[in-house]
């Protein structure tokens, strides 16, 4: 059906083109201008889009890897945010590009999320599984692992995505609390809690796993 | 306040995020009340070590590539797409074909020169009415340098973190001698030195580095009129900030926050030699 339509689009074009050609050089030569200048223009949008947007790239890239866990996945989203960005970036009228692209990049990464692993983002912290109560890790605890990194990932790792995603906000694109309300979606009065439910949930697990270990 | 009180609202105090009154209220509960003061201070630690432990995922260069194949790829097709969409265009008008030389496409090319006119007249206008000052086009080309150095692989031309190495290189290679320091101590290591052009001469970059971002410094000297109030702007994410001394215009350029900006800017002036 699809098919067969096209056919005839292309007979009508064909026919058109033909007989405008015989009958009016001027149409022609007004189409080739107008494609010229089409081609002009979108080269020139790409040229201010790359300009604007791709700075922001490795923010792009570290918070979808943070969402998803996984490179390939991440890097996909990364390409798909990017082609989304580029199709409606006529709407984004200046102003924070940053926390524009984040937002494309975070809306990508749940769509596939909630696709591949449902799962994710219905699991609630285990309390039972990873200690609760008000343990407190000693700071110096903390600082003075040398695998310190190491286990920070993993404890960040362990988090539901919504936590996951605001210490990435924070603590490494050093977002205001008012871009990650824009950027997450939610009011700002919620971004402090939710840090707050996420600093203690990463607290708690670093507790438990460093409680494990003695 | 009370603990209760402290307790919810100290991540907003730990992230400087509260109202100058609330803020002072915890800076006094936090000097009457240990139990407060201690567990602010762990939390405080357990942020920091986020901050410093938790890795930033830096884009592979491939995937800069990929994005930008894959965007002049979705311009390719743009094209195709509007030779595509003329056909229904015809098949709504099938009889357009011989009478169109008289009226239809001279009308259609009519509309299109209105079209321009307007755009024309429209922009002239629009140009007129917001001039954008002196500032604005500066900015422009600050961000797009900031911006090219980090995107080409071109962030410095001596990389080094010793003010004594980067600062002979930039004497050399420029007709002044920008000050140049290293504020590891600060938390804003030198990464290193480079040349750009601004404003229509030779400026020297000085890059900094600030928990992953970086920060373009570009220093010229100042033309003896200049204004020295600082001056803040910000656009596309970008935060610049300007201020003067007697001797250099300063333009910092980076994506960090406006509060890392103004710290170091206050750090640079306190360790560069006033005049």
């Amino acid at each position: 059906m699809a098919s067969s339509k096209n056919v005839m689009a292309l007979q009508l074009k064909e026919e058109h083109a033909c007989e405008s050609a015989d009958s009016d050089p001027k149409i022609v030569k007004f189409a080739i201008v107008k494609k010229r200048q089409e081609d002009h223009s979108l080269e020139v949008g790409l040229a201010s889009f790359e300009d604007a947007i791709l700075p922001h790239l490795d923010a792009a890239h570290n918070l979808a890897r943070w969402l998803l866990r996984n490179e390939q996945d991440a890097q996909d989203v990364v390409q798909e945010a990017y082609l989304r960005a580029f199709k409606s970036f006529a709407g984004f009228h200046g102003g924070n590009g940053r926390a524009w692209l984040l937002t494309i990049v975070r809306n990508t990464s749940y769509t596939l999320l909630k696709k591949n692993r449902a799962v994710d983002l219905t699991t609630t912290f285990d309390e039972e599984i990873h200690g609760s109560g008000d343990e407190v890790v000693s700071p110096v605890t903390i600082l003075e692992r040398s695998d310190n990194a190491e286990l920070i990932k993993e404890a960040m790792d362990h988090l539901p995505a919504e936590f996951r995603e605001i210490l990435a906000l924070r603590h490494q694109e050093g977002l205001s609390y008012k871009e990650i309300a824009e950027i997450a979606q939610i009011p700002p009065g919620t971004v402090m809690s939710r840090l707050a439910r996420a600093r203690t949930k990463l607290r708690e697990y670093l507790a438990a796993r460093m409680g494990k270990e003695k | 306040m009370n603990c209760e009180q402290c307790k919810n609202l100290m991540d907003g105090y730990l992230d400087r995020e509260l109202d100058l009154i609330t803020n002072q209220k915890i800076e006094q509960h936090l000097r009457d009340c240990r139990n407060c003061d201690q567990a602010y201070k762990a939390h405080g630690s357990l942020v920091r070590a986020i901050r410093d432990g938790a890795p930033y995922y830096k884009a592979p260069a491939k995937l800069r590539e990929r994005i930008q194949s894959s965007l002049r790829q979705e311009i390719a097709k743009k094209p195709v797409r509007n030779v595509e969409d003329s056909p229904s265009l015809f098949s709504a008008r099938p009889r357009w074909t011989r009478t169109v030389s008289f009226g239809t496409p001279w009308s259609g090319l009519a509309l299109a020169a209105a079209i321009v006119f307007a755009a024309i007249i429209t922009f002239n206008l629009m140009s007129r009415l917001q001039r954008p000052g002196n500032d604005q086009f500066l900015a422009t080309q600050l961000i797009a340098s900031h911006a090219r150095s980090l995107m080409a692989n071109h962030l410095t031309d001596v990389a080094s973190s010793d003010q004594h190495t980067v600062k002979p290189w930039l004497d050399t290679k420029l007709d002044f001698a920008p000050p140049v320091v290293d504020l590891s101590s600060e938390g804003f290591p030198l990464i290193g030195g480079r040349l750009d052009y601004l404003d229509n001469r030779p400026v020297a970059a000085l890059v900094y580095e600030r928990r992953k971002h970086f920060i373009n410094l570009f220093v010229w000297p100042a033309s003896s009129d200049a204004a020295t109030a600082p001056k803040t702007i910000t656009r596309q994410g970008y935060q610049l900030l300007h201020w003067a001394d007697s001797d250099f215009n300063y333009w910092a350029v980076s994506d960090v926050n406006a509060n890392d900006l103004q710290t170091f800017k206050q750090q640079f002036e306190t360790r560069t030699p006033h005049h």
